[in-house]
């Protein structure tokens, strides 16, 4: 994917650990507007293996999963519209 | 009073106490699902008739103990009008234990309970040599220990990418545990022998860029009292439920046939050989 992911928010999860990277990245999502993007900052083993997996069960949309090279992906997801 | 038949008793699920006349009731039930009604029926016979409490057992059942030996028909009859029986002890096929499967569970790539249900319905108090226990797990997560049972299912998908849907994501790669994707100019190689069927790939991806084909492993002879073994893998991955059973129709013939009275399935192969039941196994996956 050659273009560049317009990216209308950022959350760093690294500071985290199972299940609150997750939340964490739920909250951040919160403040986005529908189909807005958000880059998720997270490190890799359990993040990288399951937030992704997350975040399509909760119905967004995942754009790419990055690997940065040092031990650490940025995930980059489309807002979804909220289900009732 | 007529002599007690403990065989029969025991056939019938009531297992003796150490207190005389007494018996713990074995219910059946079949991957552990039990209904709300069946429920209110073993409350009503703790409460009159037993000791107030029940048994959760290790295989996923219910024992309801303190039943006295005079109160039985009664017990049988108020357990019936909830829709649940006794269960069976002894040497047969004995409570077929379950995971909840993918109805439910969102990593189960089977499902377990409907399998369960079909084994138990095919197979359950059927006699044999020996005990004889089926379990079904619906994934490489194993939450339901197949390799413990004499016959033990665990589920699995074998899957396929689909490029013309794939987005270059690169979550698949990072989701597989075994290492076996890859990407190669924007495509996707999946290394076969790596691969343990878990699914995770194709239910993290989010475009559906992978086909599943759902499927069994099937682990014989194992066995986790006296003596502890873990059930052996001798017939590649089925993808067919019918294949499945044929198989376990051919597992538990070669066992009626071969095992000594009071031998366990693992101790029958010892002495026998896998390769003889194999032999068997294989010539049921051919049909």
């Amino acid at each position: 994917m050659a273009e560049e992911i317009k990216v209308d928010g950022t959350v760093d999860i690294t500071d985290v650990v199972c299940p609150v990277t997750f939340v964490k990245a739920k909250v951040a999502l919160e403040e986005l507007d529908d189909g807005q993007v958000l880059a998720i900052h997270m490190n890799d083993g359990e993040p990288a293996q399951n937030v992704p997996r997350s975040m399509k069960d909760e119905g967004h949309q995942i754009l790419k999963l990055k690997d940065n090279g040092d031990g650490t992906y940025d995930l980059f997801v489309r807002k979804a519209e909220e289900q009732s | 009073m007529a002599a007690i038949d403990y065989a029969t008793l025991k056939k019938g699920g009531f297992m003796r106490q150490k207190q005389k006349g007494y018996f713990s009731l074995r219910l059946g039930v079949v991957g552990g699902q039990v209904t709300a009604e069946q429920l209110a029926a073993v409350t009503d016979v703790a409460s009159t008739y037993g000791h107030g409490y029940i048994h959760l057992t290790s295989r996923q059942g219910i024992e309801i103990p303190f039943i006295n030996i005079k109160d039985i028909d009664a017990v049988k009859e108020a357990l019936a009008k909830g829709g649940i029986a006794p269960g069976v002890c002894g040497p047969r096929v004995r409570t077929v234990t379950a995971c909840q499967g993918n109805e439910v569970c969102p990593n189960a790539c089977i499902d377990s309970e409907a399998i369960a249900k079909e084994l138990s319905d095919r197979y359950f108090g059927r006699e044999l040599p020996h005990k004889f226990k089926f379990g079904v797990t619906g994934c490489q997560n194993n939450c339901l220990k197949a390799e413990e049972n004499d016959l033990g299912i665990k589920g699995g998908v074998e899957v396929s990418w689909v490029e013309e849907k794939c987005i270059s994501c690169g979550v698949c790669e990072k989701a597989c545990r075994t290492g076996a994707i890859s990407t190669q100019d924007g495509k996707i190689r999946i290394e076969r022998e790596r691969c343990n069927n878990c699914g995770r790939c194709a239910y993290s991806c989010p475009a559906d860029a992978y086909d599943t084909e759902e499927g069994y492993f099937v682990y014989f002879g194992g066995l986790f009292g006296n003596t502890i073994s873990q059930g052996t893998e001798i017939v590649p991955f089925i993808k067919d439920k019918e294949t499945l059973f044929r198989v376990c129709d051919a597992a538990l013939n070669f066992f009626n046939e071969y095992a000594k009275p009071g031998e366990r399935f693992k101790f029958t192969l010892d002495r026998v050989g896998v390769d003889a039941l194999k032999e068997k196994i294989m010539e049921a996956v051919a049909y």
